[in-house]
C-alpha cells in the first residue's frame, strides 16, 4: 500500500484519466506547485476515489468544503505518493437539497470529516453511518449550520438547557456489563473529553469518545479576519504545538502570495520546529511514566521537561514558542552564537533522557504496563489514516518532512524512526528516537545557518493554498483562502489529534480497564488541537 | 526497584525557592509590557497594533490590562515596538465580585488547600504550566497545596479557558458540587477576558460570566510562578499585584 501500484506520473495522469473516465473527468495540472486537480460530478466520486487510494497509493489528507455564492465547492485532499504533490478532487454542487455520495466506505480516514462536514455546514453523505451530532452536541438544535456563511459568529447563540430524555445510542446489553462514564471533569489535570467504555468490570469491550467539548469555532470565528490576527488563533488553538501550526498556516499564506522566505528563516524555523518536538516528546514521556505511577521516572523526566521549558522560554522569550512565526519568515533574529549553545543544551538533555530510557527499559514493572497493550496494527493505522509517532509506532514510516519536504526539510539528513509492535512501548520507543533525531536537527541546523534577512517584503495576494507541516503529534494540513479585501476567507485546520482520535479506540477496546490511562498516555493527544 | 530509590537520592532537590526567595533562573516567565508608559507617538501606535486591545488610555497614561495581553510580543523592542516588558511573575490579583459572597477561606486553608482544575477551552499551555505544578520544580505539595480529583474534596477551583459553549454547564455544576468555602482562580488571558477566542457564537468572554472569580492569573500562559502566586494571594499569604488597581475597569468587573 505504501507503495505505489501503478505508474502514473504527474505527466501521464491526465491520460490515465482519460481513459478510465473518457470525457467525465477534468484534469488541469497545477505545475508549480505539483498538484493534480481532478473536477468531477458526484457520481463518480467513489470511483475516482476508490482508483486514487487503491491503485495509485495516495493517501487521504484532509475535506475542505468552501462557501461558493451559489454552489458548495468540496475539496478532497490527497497525497504521499512521489513526484505528485498532491492530488485534489473538486466537486461543485447546489447548496440546498444536496447529497454526496460518502467515500467512507473507501477511505475510512475520511469518516470524521464526513461528519464534521455534515454537522456545520449540513451537507448531507449518502450511505455514511453515523450522521448526526458530532462537533455539536445534542443540545443544538439540528438546524443550526455554524459554517455556513450565513451564520454569524459573533452573536451569542441562544442558551439551551440539556433535553432530560437525551439518552446514548445504544446501551450494553449483555451479562455482567454496564457502562463507565468518564470524563468531562476527570482525573488530575485531564483536557475536558468524554468516554462512555462499555466493560464487563475489567476488559473494555467498547469506547465511545465523544469530543468537541473544547470546540472554540477557530475555523468560523477566523473568516474574515486579516491574516496577523488569524495567525494568533493558529498559535493558540492548540498551544502544545504553536509553532508547528503557526508555520504550517504561513506557509500557506506565503504559497498564495507566491513568497519564498530567506534561507535563514527556513533554517531557524526547522530549529524551532524541532524544539517544540523535543519538548512535546519529553512531556510525554514524562506523561507515559506518570499514567503507570512510576514516580521517580515521572519526576526525572518532569525535571527535563522544565528545564526544556525554561530553555525555550530564555532562548525565544516564550516558553511556548508564541509570537515567533509571521508571514515571509520570523518576527525575530537569533545569535549564531546561541543556536549553538541551546543545540548544546539539548544535546546534554538528550544524553539524560536516554539515560532515564536505560533505566526504563529493564523495570519489569513498568514493561508490564506498556508492553503488548493498546495494540493498533499496521493495516488499521493504514485504513484510518493515522499519523505521527502513532503510525510510526505501527510500522509506517509516514513523516511529512520526508513525503512532502516544506521549509527546507529536503536538505537535512535525518532518520524516521519506525518501529512495527504497534503498542504502547512501541510508542515510547518511537518518541524517545524521535527526541534524538530532533536534537541532531538542531545541532545540524545551528552549525550551518546561513546568513541573511530572517523576513522579505511581503505582500498579501487572493487565492487559496495548502500549508502543511510534521507537527509533534504528526501531519498537519491547513488550507487558507485569502479574499481580495486580505482577510481570511476559509481557514480549513486539519489536525494530526483530529486523525489519531479517529483510531483510540482500536488501542483501547478489548484491554483491562485499568490500562485505559496508559493506552490514553500512549498516544499523547490533544483535545485543543483536535477540537479546535 | 533500589536503582529508582538511588537515582531519586542522586538526583538531589530542584526545588525552587520561591516563595521563600525570588527565583531568578532564566526562562521561568515570558515577562509582561510595561503598563503606565507616557502616551506619545510610539506608544500609542504599539497600543493600536494590541491585538486584542490591551492597552487603555487614560489622560496622558497608558495603562495595560494584563488580564488581556496574550504574550504576542508586538509592542516589544526588537520586534516592532517600543514599549519595554518586565520580567517577575508575581501578577496575581484578587478580584472583588459582588456575588462572591460565600464565607472566607480561613486561617487553616493557608497551608492545606485542595484544587480541583477545570479545563474549560483551554489550548494546552496552560493546562501543561499547570501540570508543572506537580513536578519537582515547582512541587506544591511542599506549601500545603494539593491537586484533587474531585470537586466535592476541592476548597478552589482552578480554570482555564475562555468557557466554551459546551462547558458552560459542566463548569457550573462542578461549581455547585463544591462545599463552602468554595474560592474561584481563573488563569490565562482565555479564562479572564476571552482572549483571542472569545466572546463568540460559541466561547465566553471568561470564567467570571458563568462563576463568580476570586484571583485573576495573568498571562498566556501564566508561568508556574504565578500560577503558585495566585494560590497564594487566594490564602492571603502573599499580597495581590497592584495592576490592578491603576487599571481602569473594562468590562464591567470592580477592581479593588
Amino acid at each position: 500500500m505504501e507503495n505505489s501500484m501503478d505508474e502514473t506520473t504527474f505527466q501521464s495522469l491526465p491520460d490515465a484519466v482519460a481513459k478510465r473516465w473518457p470525457g467525465q473527468v477534468q484534469v488541469n495540472l497545477d505545475v508549480r506547485r505539483s498538484t493534480c486537480l481532478l473536477t468531477c460530478d458526484s457520481r463518480l466520486l467513489p470511483d475516482i476515489c476508490e482508483w486514487v487510494c487503491s491503485t495509485s497509493g495516495f493517501r487521504f489528507a484532509t475535506l475542505v468544503v468552501e462557501e461558493e455564492p451559489a454552489q458548495w465547492l468540496l475539496r478532497y485532499v490527497f497525497y504521499g505518493r512521489s513526484g505528485i504533490v498532491q492530488l485534489h478532487i473538486l466537486l461543485r454542487t447546489a447548496k440546498e437539497n444536496v447529497a454526496i455520495p460518502s467515500i467512507s466506505g473507501i477511505v475510512h480516514a475520511a469518516d470524521w470529516h464526513e461528519r464534521e462536514t455534515e454537522d456545520l455546514f449540513g451537507i448531507i453523505f449518502t450511505g455514511h453511518p453515523r450522521l448526526g451530532d458530532f462537533v455539536l452536541h445534542e443540545e443544538w438544535p439540528e438546524d443550526v449550520k455554524p459554517m455556513r456563511s450565513a451564520f454569524d459568529a459573533h452573536l451569542p447563540y441562544r442558551r439551551r438547557e440539556l433535553d432530560p430524555e437525551w439518552r446514548p445510542h445504544s446501551i450494553v446489553q449483555s451479562p455482567g456489563a454496564f457502562m463507565m462514564p468518564i470524563g468531562p471533569v476527570y482525573s488530575d489535570v485531564a483536557e475536558s473529553a468524554h468516554f462512555l467504555l462499555e466493560t464487563v468490570g475489567e476488559d473494555v469491550i467498547r469506547t465511545i469518545p465523544r469530543f468537541f467539548y473544547k470546540y472554540r469555532g477557530v475555523e468560523k470565528i477566523s473568516e474574515g479576519l486579516p491574516v496577523e490576527q488569524v495567525i494568533l488563533l493558529s498559535e493558540r488553538f492548540s498551544g502544545t504545538s504553536a509553532f508547528a501550526h503557526s508555520l504550517a498556516f504561513c506557509q500557506a499564506v506565503e504559497d498564495i502570495a507566491g513568497v519564498d522566505t530567506p534561507l535563514r528563516a527556513k533554517a531557524l524555523r526547522i530549529v524551532l520546529a524541532e524544539l517544540e518536538r523535543l519538548r512535546h516528546h519529553i512531556a510525554a514521556i514524562a506523561g507515559i511514566c506518570g499514567s503507570t505511577a512510576l514516580s521517580v521516572a515521572t519526576s526525572q523526566a518532569g525535571i527535563l521537561e522544565e528545564e526544556i521549558l525554561r530553555l525555550t522560554g530564555s532562548f525565544t522569550g516564550h516558553r511556548y514558542l508564541f509570537g515567533l512565526n509571521r508571514p515571509g519568515g520570523l518576527t525575530r533574529d537569533f545569535n549564531n552564537s546561541t543556536c549553538l549553545q541551546v543545540a548544546d543544551d539539548a544535546a546534554r538533555l538528550i544524553e539524560r533522557l536516554f539515560k532515564l530510557n536505560d533505566m526504563l527499559r529493564f523495570t519489569s514493572s513498568f514493561l508490564d504496563r506498556i508492553e503488548e497493550v493498546g495494540i493498533v496494527s499496521r493495516e488499521q493505522a493504514i485504513a484510518y489514516g493515522l499519523v505521527g509517532p502513532i503510525a510510526r509506532a505501527s510500522g509506517l514510516a509516514r513523516d511529512l518532512r520526508k513525503a512532502l519536504p516544506y521549509c527546507g526539510y529536503e536538505t537535512v539528513a535525518f532518520d524516521v524512526p519506525v518501529e512495527t509492535g504497534g503498542d504502547g512501548y512501541a510508542r515510547l520507543r518511537v518518541l524517545f528516537h524521535e527526541a534524538e533525531q530532533s536534537a541532531r536537527i538542531i545541532r545540524k541546523m545551528a552549525a550551518t545557518l546561513p546568513d541573511g534577512e530572517i523576513a522579505g517584503p511581503f505582500e498579501y495576494a487572493a487565492g487559496g493554498a495548502l500549508g502543511w507541516v510534521e507537527a509533534p503529534r504528526g501531519a498537519a494540513f491547513h488550507w487558507v483562502r485569502i479574499t481580495e479585501s486580505g482577510t481570511v476567507g476559509r481557514y480549513r485546520l486539519t489536525s494530526p489529534s483530529f486523525i489519531n482520535w479517529h483510531g483510540f479506540h482500536l488501542a483501547a477496546e478489548d484491554f483491562a480497564f485499568q490500562d485505559f490511562p496508559i493506552i490514553m498516555a500512549t498516544f499523547g493527544l490533544s483535545n485543543a488541537e483536535s477540537d479546535r | 526497584m533500589t536503582k529508582w530509590v538511588l537515582k531519586g537520592l542522586k538526583t538531589g532537590i530542584v526545588t525552587t525557592a520561591y516563595p521563600d526567595r525570588d527565583e531568578a533562573a532564566p526562562g521561568v516567565s515570558p515577562g509582561l509590557p510595561g503598563s503606565g508608559l507616557a502616551f506619545d507617538e510610539e506608544s500609542s501606535s504599539d497600543a493600536e497594533r494590541c491585538p486584542t486591545q490591551a492597552f487603555i488610555r487614560d489622560g496622558q497614561r497608558l495603562w495595560v490590562d494584563y488580564r488581556r495581553c496574550v504574550h504576542c510580543f508586538r509592542c516589544a523592542p526588537g520586534r516592532q515596538g517600543s514599549t519595554q516588558w518586565q520580567g517577575g511573575y508575581e501578577w496575581a490579583g484578587r478580584l472583588s465580585d459582588a456575588r462572591n459572597k460565600g464565607p472566607e477561606l480561613g486561617e487553616v486553608f493557608q497551608t492545606s488547600l485542595h484544587i480541583r482544575v477545570v479545563d474549560a477551552g483551554a489550548c494546552g499551555a496552560c493546562l501543561s504550566e499547570i501540570e508543572q505544578l506537580n513536578k519537582p520544580y515547582y512541587n506544591i505539595h511542599r506549601l500545603g497545596f494539593f491537586i484533587t480529583p474531585t470537586p466535592r474534596d476541592a476548597d478552589v477551583l482552578l480554570v482555564a479557558g475562555p468557557v466554551t459553549d459546551h462547558m458552560r454547564m459542566t463548569l457550573k455544576k462542578v461549581y455547585e458540587a463544591m462545599p463552602t468555602p468554595k474560592k474561584v482562580v481563573a488563569v490565562g488571558a482565555c479564562a479572564l477576558s476571552g482572549g483571542v477566542f472569545g466572546p463568540s457564537f460559541i466561547s465566553g468572554a471568561g470564567v467570571s460570566d458563568i462563576i463568580p472569580v476570586d484571583v485573576a492569573v495573568p498571562g498566556c500562559p501564566p508561568p508556574p510562578l504565578a500560577l503558585i502566586h495566585g494560590l497564594l494571594v487566594m490564602v492571603d499569604r502573599k499580597p495581590s499585584a497592584s495592576w490592578l488597581s491603576t487599571t481602569p475597569v473594562s468590562g464591567g468587573k470592580e477592581d479593588v
